[in-house]
């Protein structure tokens, strides 16, 4: 069978599936379970009408506990396993995690990540909104700002590989030593430090992704609202930081959001440029290391990574609800 | 305190539109000027160049002699009102009024009295801590009001304040603006609108701007009675006033005018000799008009088609050719059962205006200019 029927074979099961739930379970709902034929017509219909939205939300719940609940109870359960996954060993995992000192690294340097890269993608990415929207030239440097976004992020790690190279050929750091008679380094070991080399490039990453939402809300700013400061005797520092800024908010908050979710799932880029040596481990990548090894120390990460990620994510809710 | 000198002013956007041209305006301390034209016109424009966020492409504006053509925006002393209020929507009420305050690096004593004084002059003062969104119009329109009387300025710009509002709100804004106005008699503002009735009853004195520049200025009632155009004639008054074609027949201090069907005009606009025969347009208000008696001089006879009952004025739309614009007459009273009735209409000599080429023979050459044009 060709791929192309058994794609529109599929459509059609998929779609007519559908159609076909919706219909039989309301048809079943009102003529067998609660028929507004017999003598309490008027209860059985009430009845009906509470019970039916969950009968049409019912694939969606199912689809969601199949796919986001399961995974998450299951791998708490997996993560109170040992490493071949048949011994009991309740909180062992998180036990010998807590007194591992990889572990403890590769949280203090998750809390890095998350405080300094979405707080420093979101300012550069908010200034370079900002000071690109007047230029002539504006849409071209926004253009090749933006473009990072879309390399992987092994690609980008084997640029930045380059950029930190040591060899004063290669690496431009060590060539602008190299240029004033310092001997070359490598930036990736310096201890503490070489993390914020590493973060750089997800900075340089999402900046783009920060700008293009940012410079949209930055338009969306009633003009007279920037004229009235204008009038008000507000110089450019003031406009942009007193009117421009805390009217897109929540473009703002949104933005800083995002990029600490995507942040907080990064494992390629240290993999990549220090394989987690040098203190620079993060929790994914930290993970990594233990993962198709020992699963329920693995599980066991991931699940300190959902409680980390956890109350962003409820904040986040917070703020786009009070927003609606 | 203020006044302002337009000396040829223009503006041309982008080295080709040329939007305004050739401006010329002096305004005295504590008037109020209200600017009307057509959509379109360069109103906006005009009023933005005053204020100093469009820059000026040509000629000179000074204010209190000095020309600010180069001025910032917050230096020139202006404080404006936009039409869609532009208040900061993240700022209290409290906010918004003392922001200029706060930039200027008053005590903070001094912008509470200030915010205070104001807030009480525009009854605002239940409403300081509230954010713009949990105002009503007219509310939000009061505030945009009080934020310039904070920074007491000396000129305040006006760009239509009130066509966000609605009829009623409209008319008591108005009354406010009014009021506001008399307790600063001499502060300078310059308002700009496409209510007749605000020009009107705000004006010290009305611009008429069109075709890029200024097509006449003089107090509401120098425009009403004695407009210097066809253009300025139609624009100012509603309905438009009605303009027939005729022929100078009589000269002197009054004029007569023949028009077609027998009809007969007489005005106090002066002629000479040289007129006599003249193709002029002869122009009567609605609100002028009369129904003429039998056997009285008539300059219009025609068929009633439609009459709208207003309540205490009843306007009669007389048949017209394809085309032009119908004769109108406002008559005072109810009139609803005039439809498809033969009327004449006349009226008094001191309201018939006559214009030839356009411009009215009042404004000729040899006639005296009108003081302020
Ligand atoms: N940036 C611009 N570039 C070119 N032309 C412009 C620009 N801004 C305004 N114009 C033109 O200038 C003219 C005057 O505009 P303006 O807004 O002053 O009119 P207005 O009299 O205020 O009209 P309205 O009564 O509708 O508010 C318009 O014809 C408009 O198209
Ligand atoms: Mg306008």
């Amino acid at each position: 069978m060709s791929p192309i029927i058994q794609g529109i074979l599929t459509i059609i099961i998929g779609v007519g599936g559908c159609i076909t739930y919706f219909y039989a379970s309301n048809w079943v709902l009102d003529h067998l379970i609660f028929p507004a034929r017999t003598d309490d017509r008027g209860r059985n219909i009430n009845r009906a009408t509470m019970v039916r939205p969950w009968l049409f939300l019912f694939p969606a719940i199912f689809a969601l506990g199949l796919y986001l609940v399961y995974p998450v109870v299951g791998s708490f359960y997996r993560s109170l396993f040992n490493r071949s996954g048949e011994e009991f060993i309740g909180l062992g995992n998180y036990y010998y995690l807590f007194a591992e000192d990889g572990f403890r690294v590769a949280v203090f340097n998750n809390f890095l990540w998350i405080l300094f890269v979405p707080a420093a993608a979101t300012f550069f990415g908010l200034i370079i909104a900002e000071l690109t929207d007047k230029l002539s030239w504006g849409n071209l440097a926004k253009s090749l700002i933006f473009m990072p976004m879309a390399i992987s992020f092994v690609g980008a790690s084997l640029i930045w590989k380059f950029v930190y190279a040591n060899d004063p050929d290669i690496g431009i750091i060590n060539a602008v030593r190299d240029s004033m008679g310092l001997s070359p380094i490598d930036v990736l070991q310096i201890p503490f430090w070489n993390n914020f080399f590493i973060m750089f490039i997800m900075v340089w990453m999402q900046t783009g992704f920060a700008m293009v939402i940012l410079s949209a809300a930055l338009r969306g700013i009633p003009e007279e609202t920037v004229e009235a400061s204008i009038l008000d005797g507000a110089n450019p520092f003031q406009i942009f930081f007193r009117i421009k800024v805390p009217q897109i908010r929540s473009t703002i908050i949104v933005v800083w959001t995002t990029i600490t979710f995507l942040t907080l799932k990064i494992f390629d880029i240290v993999y990549t440029m220090t394989g987690g040596n040098f203190d620079t481990e993060i929790l994914p990548s930290y993970m990594m290391d233990y993962m198709f090894r020992d699963d329920g120390r693995a599980t066991a990460v991931a699940f300190v990574i959902m409680l980390i990620v956890l109350p962003v994510m409820i904040w986040n809710i917070r703020q786009a609800q009070r927003e609606a | 305190m203020a006044t302002l000198k337009l000396t040829d002013v223009g503006k041309t956007y982008g080295g080709t539109v040329e939007v305004l041209k050739h401006i010329n305006l002096d305004i005295k301390e504590g008037e109020l000027i209200v600017f009307v034209g057509p959509s379109g016109c360069g109103k906006s424009t005009l009023l933005r160049m005053i204020a100093g966020l469009e820059k000026i492409s040509a000629g000179t504006l000074e204010i209190d002699g000095d020309v600010v053509n180069d001025v910032p925006p917050a230096q020139r002393g202006i404080a404006m009102v936009f039409q869609s209020y532009a208040l900061y929507p993240h700022m209290t009420v409290r906010e918004n009024m003392s922001f200029a305050l706060k930039i200027a690096k008053q005590s903070k004593d001094e912008i509470d009295a200030a915010v205070d004084r104001a807030a009480k002059m525009l009854q605002l003062e239940d409403y300081l801590d509230r954010l713009p969104k949990a105002l009503s119009g007219g509310q939000r329109q009061r505030v945009a009001i009080g934020r310039s009387i904070v920074r007491d300025p000396k000129v305040y710009l006006f760009d239509e304040p009130l066509s966000n509002l609605d009829a009623a709100l409209r008319v008591a804004t108005r009354i406010e603006i009014a009021q506001l106005k008399e307790k600063m008699p001499e502060r300078t503002m310059i308002y700009v609108t496409h209510d007749q009735v605000e020009a009107m009853t705000l004006a010290t004195r009305i611009v008429v701007l069109a075709n890029k520049g200024v097509a006449q200025v003089g107090t509401p009632l120098e425009l009403y009675e004695r407009p210097n155009s066809e253009f300025v004639a139609q624009f100012i008054g509603s309905p438009s006033m009605n303009l027939l074609k005729g022929e100078v027949v009589s000269t002197g201090a009054q004029t007569r005018v023949h028009l077609g069907n027998d009809g007969v005009a007489f005005s106090d606009y002066p002629t000479t000799e040289a007129d006599q025969g003249l193709q002029v347009k002869v122009g009567v208000r609605p609100e002028d008009c009369r129904i003429a008696k039998d056997g009285d001089f008539y300059f219009y006879e025609g068929k009633v088609d439609i009459t709208e009952a207003l309540g205490e004025v009843t306007l009669l739309y007389f048949e017209a050719e394809m085309g032009q614009d119908p004769v109108i007459a406002k008559l005072p009273g109810v009139h609803s059962n005039m439809r498809g009735q033969t009327v004449r209409l006349t009226t008094e000599s001191d309201k018939v205006h006559l214009f030839a080429d356009g411009v009215s023979l009042h404004y000729r050459e040899g006639t005296p200019e009108p003081e302020n044009a």
